[in-house]
């Protein structure tokens, strides 16, 4: 079979990645912008993405959404959920992942891989924003912080201010007044740190912790998160480099694995 | 003049409007009319000839209706807290509006309480006794932590039902006929197991209904199981899925792909979107509690006792999970989907559990999904519809990896 070019497209709710795959086996080019659905990040994705590879629109085969936007999402021939691309995405960088733990902008998923990288079950946060991305960036602003900056300082903390409201808004004043008392910023964002853990770890555990743990999504890059989570569950937590682009991956090898069921 | 045969579910909705307009019409000539709790033993109002009328089954109307959000707003405004039930919360603001756009019942001269369906429902009455000033009857139920209901238990609720009937024989000025008593039970039982067999026909592969039909029909299997037009309309229905499932057909609209189990009350506020996510998907119910939930078997007047110390939402977690279990594979379920209700403390706090335990008894996917049942606030379906797609795409590939 000739080179199959398929691209997925990540439409989340703050951010817009977009990858593609080369007849499911090599990663051509990706991209992302700090824009999610509803703004111009997801055309400025796709834009890139075929920029960098020297491609136009045309010579993908196939384009799948996955993501919150992901119905919305422009010239996307199909959807995926997210779920099933994150679990792609994840046996993709990592073959031998069992549990894949997603924390993206407005919500955390837990997924079960079988010994094959199939789906076979998932968790979901509930409705609250509370152990998301979102909630890590509302903490930011109030330290007057970037998101970025978080993992750096929480390797500084040699204690921890634990945060022990569960509620986003609650936190938030929580870290106000903690900030007044004058606590140490690392503690503080320890403490944050510990609370997104916290409350993904349960999640992670009424699903049933089987090593390897991988974890994807946007604050997989915050290496503070992660650490928290690793003592929670007490493993060890692999981060593959594409992280933040295994919803994108995952959703490119579903467009392939379409093609390839219809020849 | 020859009548017209008539399908089960416009007989049942004529049913539903004719039970309604008795209590109204029953209100008007002056005589007593009470509201009574879902699960209350029917068969004691019924044999008195007492009309009641259900607040639970109004709060799934106005919530269908698109009332829900006001009525659960207004009763906030009074100082009733967002986390209660937003069937009582549409019933404290129908009780202080006294008119609802929606759908109105005859306010009450007495109420009737039975805590086999909630126990915070207790307080609910006690509240609504208060606000209205009538007298309140309640039959407790204890809770079953066992297999089977016994004697000290049967001895307990046998003494509530015969004061039950005679604090009602005071406030209403009826009697108890305890010959037509034995006539109710009997058609009570006539129409719990018509009821059972034309839910059982969701075993059938199609199953020959959509199971949202259900979330409707419960409505007559609650408020009129003891009346002889129930029983037979519930055996026409009986009749009409049997003979669907013959000829292999369905009213479910499309190809039945995936079979699921619905776990919870349905999100009356948010039906069409909760049926369309499925339907759309070629995912139908064919498994849910409400097949036993409506359906009270027994013999005589201790096993009557018995019986609604059994349902569901009364009974121990280990029997409320076999029940599940036992439903999803009798009716062959792909997957299931759990609906972590926010009105309903009986169920949301256990639902991670449920979810968790039947997930590993029976192997099959799930998914939980945030709602309500009568307060539309609780609901994105954007969440829904992710949650869905993602378990449509588990099951799809089950179904790949099976053939």
């Amino acid at each position: 079979m000739d080179d199959v070019l398929t691209l997925g497209m990540d439409v989340g709710s703050t951010t817009s990645k977009c990858l593609i795959l080369r007849s499911g086996a090599e990663i051509a080019a990706a991209a992302l912008i700090p824009a999610g659905t509803g703004t111009s990040g997801p055309r400025r994705a796709l834009e890139e993405a075929l920029d960098k590879a020297g491609l136009k629109r045309e010579d993908v085969a196939v384009v799948t959404a996955t993501g919150y936007g992901r119905a919305t999402c422009p010239g996307a021939d199909h959807t995926a959920s997210e779920l099933s691309c994150h679990a792609l995405g994840a046996h993709f960088l990592i073959p031998e992942a069992r549990t894949v733990v997603d924390i993206g902008g407005q919500d955390a998923k837990a997924l079960r891989l079988n010994p094959e990288g199939k789906l076979v079950s998932f968790l979901m946060n509930d409705k609250c924003a509370a152990g998301t991305g979102r909630f890590l960036e509302v903490m930011a602003r109030v330290l007057e912080k970037e998101v970025s900056d978080l993992a750096e300082m929480d390797a500084q903390a040699t204690g921890v201010v634990p945060i022990s409201s569960t509620c986003t808004v609650f936190a938030e004043s929580e870290v106000i007044s903690q900030l007044a008392k004058g606590v140490s910023l690392p503690e503080l964002v320890k403490g944050i740190h510990m609370s997104v853990a916290v409350r993904t770890a349960s999640l992670v555990r009424r699903l049933g912790v089987t090593a390897p743990v991988v974890m994807t999504g946007g604050v997989a890059r915050n290496a503070g998160v992660v650490r928290a989570l690793e003592k929670e569950l007490d493993t060890p937590i692999r981060v593959p480099p594409l992280a933040q682009l295994a919803g994108a991956l995952g959703a490119a090898i579903y467009g392939w694995e379409h093609v390839r069921e219809k020849r | 003049m020859n009548e017209e045969k008539r399908d089960a579910k416009s007989v049942l909705r004529a049913l539903q409007d004719r039970i309604a307009q008795d209590a109204w019409d029953a209100k008007n000539r002056g005589e007593k009319v009470g509201w009574c709790a879902s699960n209350f033993p029917q068969e004691i109002t019924t044999a008195m000839g007492i009309p009641v009328v259900y607040p639970e089954n109004m709060g799934a109307a106005v919530g269908a209706k698109g009332g829900g959000r006001r009525m659960c707003e207004h009763a906030e405004g009074l100082g009733y807290s967002a986390d209660l039930c937003s069937y009582a919360r549409i019933n404290f603001s129908y009780a202080d509006w006294k008119e609802c756009p929606e759908l109105e019942i005859p306010f009450p001269d007495f109420l009737l309480c039975c805590n086999n369906i909630c126990n915070c429902m207790i307080k609910w009455y006690e509240n609504l006794a208060l606000e209205l000033d009538v007298p309140l009857i309640l039959i407790d139920i204890p809770h079953l932590d066992g297999e089977a209901c016994d004697e000290d238990r049967v001895k307990y609720i046998r003494a509530q039902f015969d004061d039950c009937i005679a604090q009602l024989e005071a406030i209403t000025g009826k009697r108890m006929d305890y010959d037509r008593l034995t006539e109710v039970m009997a058609v009570s039982q006539r129409s719990s197991r018509a009821w059972l067999r034309a839910v059982g026909a969701m075993e059938h592969v199609p199953s020959p209904f959509s199971g949202f039909d259900i979330f409707n029909n419960m409505a007559v299997a609650c408020v009129g199981r003891g009346t002889v037009e129930a029983a037979e309309a519930f055996e026409l229905l009986a009749e009409e899925y049997e003979a669907l499932a013959k000829e292999g057909k369905s009213s479910f609209k499309g190809e039945e792909k995936y079979r699921i189990l619905f776990e919870g009350i349905a999100c009356w506020a948010n039906l069409r979107a909760t049926y369309k996510g499925l339907q759309s998907r070629g995912i139908n119910l064919t498994a849910t509690v409400y097949g036993p939930a409506f359906s009270f078997l027994y013999q005589n007047l201790d096993e009557l006792m018995a019986a609604y110390a059994q349902v569901p939402n009364c009974a121990c977690f280990e029997h409320e999970l076999e029940l599940r279990v036992h439903d999803a594979l009798k009716n062959k379920v792909d997957g299931a989907v759990f609906h972590m209700n926010r009105s309903c403390k009986n169920w949301s706090g256990k639902l991670y559990e449920l979810e968790r335990q039947f997930r590993v008894k029976t192997g099959v996917p799930t998914v939980i999904f945030d709602g309500d049942q009568s307060d539309p606030r609780c609901f994105s379906e954007a969440q829904y519809e992710t949650r869905i797609q993602a378990l449509t795409e588990i099951m799809e590939a089950n179904k790949k990896e099976a053939r």
